[in-house]
């Protein structure tokens, strides 16, 4: 197992490296002027480029680039955010906003997912499958910001009971609305899982076992059930986890929450394209998505013995 | 004391009324006529197809059936004295027949299905024109992606070891990089617009094509008939993209059709946030957004493009459920 895990560590590690240095290369070496060149003179962007090191070899900037990251955990300066603020002064408030929000979501989305799941799966074919149905199908096919809207207007506008927009002093009240509209795709996603494999256990013989044994109620689905039905419902989350940690870009923009996503946009859609700010983000985010991934790797080898022992036999 | 009942000589006579003269049990029946009946069966994915069709012949046809164009700003005069801003839906017509107040304004007698947006344009023509960059976006990229992604899969899978090996390397750091990841880097040097939406999904939609397309090489790869074929003296590039590839198709079909709405959707968003459609072309996700705009003063405005949309994906989702059904029926749905 240790080899299995230190395998994939060293993987997932060598990945980033490899991601990192590509998004550095393209943003570094694609035309595009950091500069606007029209306020500045010739001279002027010259001594600004040699100051940035933007004259030296490529192999060379990358390795100061990454020497400062890891070191010093900085990033640059951003060149047009912010009035060109050192960026790692304003991404931590970002990252909280964006975690706290989304870690409110999954919350949301995987409890309640979890839930009408198993109250479909325990009531097949009656009310709450057919409601859990209704429910994936309008979450998977409706985007979280359109619904975010819908909320907006109505329990913000119409009805003020939350705030038009995100407010940090009142996290509660003004997270409510992004966080459950954008549950609303994990929600459905968690709960059409949970009901599938379910029932998909419910059939099984040593359900079938377990009754004739004279098992019933709440053990027999929590200890042979629900245990049997989780595993492949937690490849679901992790993918989840990650869009909703870092991907809710529209709903941060809508909702004015000062968070990853809105920072990206703020990066690429304004007039001057923010490039430190694109690599910085670029980097985070591909350093969540290959973390959690990895994570997940781990866990699943855990929970499951069969992919422990089928990796055990590959190495 | 109950009536034993005996075997009489009727009990073997022919039951003529029954049409017995074909076995339509056992009727046999081309793989794709299965599909197609199966495919029919399922209302869900029948209602879908409607949808997507009836969209399509209006994003089609709908610019068309209206006297404005798409950029075209509604006003009356030469001069720009009365511009349409901002009317709600009307249809002179109707409204007059419930209502004894007629309109007042200098467009009593037009009708506007969806009103009119904040500049005085069209939303019904704006809609379906937007309609139809979004569809044309979507399959485009889509087709192209499925070409690129299969071919990928194909010779991974075909040829396997150290290429292969490399090969899914590469998708798996692919994989790894987060769309919005891309999209940022083309646009720090790719001006904003259609082209970088398209060439956005081009490089992320292929992954999942070729995941599937490497899948059905594998399991197909070691049948009889492709050792025949090899045996024969195919080359390589013969039993991939003919003898293999017709029976990976219907795998692929169904993930296109779930890679439809997530291309709409994509494009949606970035057209949403700024880097998709400029002005004063539009596309479902700027419409939403003109709408977002003015949502607490015009609500009405933002409806329109976001029930296309909504049903565009709901629809593309069925269908393509509904097809994966169709190709691998389970025992227990038969």
């Amino acid at each position: 197992m240790t080899k299995y895990i230190i395998k994939r560590v060293i993987m997932a590690l060598v990945t980033l490296f490899l991601i990192t240095f590509l998004l550095f290369l393209l943003v570094r070496i694609m035309p595009g002027n950091p500069f606007p060149s029209e306020r500045m003179s010739a001279e002027a962007i010259a001594k600004k480029r040699a100051e940035m090191g933007l004259d030296d070899p490529i192999f060379v900037q990358f390795g100061n680039y990454l020497k400062n990251v890891i070191a010093k955990g900085s990033f640059g300066k951003g060149s047009s955010l912010y009035n060109g603020a050192p960026i790692s002064t304003v991404l931590p408030q970002c990252m909280a906003n964006s975690f706290k929000i989304g870690g409110l979501s999954i919350l949301i989305g995987v409890v309640v997912g979890l839930i009408l799941g198993i109250a479909a799966a325990l009531n097949r074919g009656r009310f709450w499958d057919t409601f859990c149905t209704v429910l994936s199908i309008l979450g998977v096919c409706v985007p979280s910001y359109v619904f975010m809207i819908f909320l907006q207007y109505f329990l913000a506008y119409k009805v003020t009971i939350f705030p038009f927009y995100f407010d940090a002093s009142r996290f509660l009240g003004s997270a409510i609305i992004p966080a459950v509209s954008l549950s609303l795709f994990s929600m459905s996603t968690v709960a059409r899982f949970t009901r599938n494999e379910m029932v998909e256990v419910m059939d099984s013989d040593y359900v079938l076992l377990a009754e004739s044994k004279g098992m019933y109620g709440t053990k027999l689905v929590t200890r042979h059930i629900l245990r049997n039905a989780l595993i492949p419902i937690v490849t679901v989350i992790a993918p989840l986890v990650v869009d909703l940690l870092t991907g809710a870009l529209v709903v941060e923009k809508i909702y004015g929450i000062n968070g990853l996503g809105k920072l990206m946009v703020d990066a690429i859609s304004g007039e001057g394209i923010d490039y430190n700010y694109v690599l910085a983000l670029g980097i985070i985010y591909s350093a969540l998505y290959i973390g959690i991934m990895l994570i997940l790797d781990i866990t699943y080898g855990l929970l499951d013995p069969r992919i422990r022992l089928a990796n055990r036999k590959e190495s | 004391m109950p009536e034993i009942s005996t075997v009489t000589n009727e009990d073997f006579v022919l039951d003529v009324s029954k049409d017995l003269t074909t076995d339509k049990n056992f009727a046999s029946q081309g793989f794709w006529k299965g599909v197609l009946t199966r495919f029919r069966k399922n209302k869900r994915a029948m209602t879908g197809l409607v949808i997507i069709l009836v969209i399509f012949v209006l994003a089609v046809f709908g610019p068309m059936l209206s006297n404005y164009g798409y950029k075209e700003i509604i006003s009356i005069g030469s001069g720009q004295d009365v511009v349409a801003k901002s009317l709600s839906p009307r249809i002179p017509a109707l409204h007059n027949l419930f209502s004894s107040s007629a309109y007042q304004d200098a467009f009593a007698d037009r009708v506007f299905l969806f009103g009119t947006d904040s500049l005085g344009r069209d939303l019904w023509t704006r809609v379906w024109y937007g309609a139809r960059i979004s569809l044309l976006i979507a399959f485009v990229t889509i087709l192209i992606d499925m070409l690129i992604g299969m071919s990928y899969g194909l010779i991974s899978g075909y040829f396997g070891q150290a290429l292969d090996g490399v090969m899914q390397r590469f998708v798996e750091i692919s994989n790894s990089i987060p769309r919005l990841v891309i999209v940022g880097v083309l646009a720090t040097f790719m001006p904003k617009g259609v082209w970088l939406v398209i060439v956005a999904l081009l490089l992320t939609e292929w992954i999942g094509m070729s995941k599937i397309a490497r899948a059905e090489m594998l399991k197909i790869k070691g049948q009889e008939y492709i050792m025949a074929s090899k045996t024969l003296g195919a080359k390589n590039f013969r039993i991939i993209f003919s003898d293999v590839l017709p029976n990976t198709i219907g795998p692929v079909i169904t993930q296109v059709m779930f890679s439809i709405p997530t291309a709409i959707f994509t494009e949606a968003f970035l057209s949403f946030v700024g880097v998709g459609i400029v002005l004063p072309q539009c596309s479902i996700g700027s419409l939403i957004e003109d709408g977002f705009n003015n949502i607490t003063t015009l609500p009405y405005q933002i409806l329109p493009p976001i029930i296309v949309l909504a049903l565009l994906m709901l629809a593309f989702n069925f269908v393509g459920d509904g097809l994966r059904e169709a190709l691998a029926p389970r025992i227990e749905d038969m």
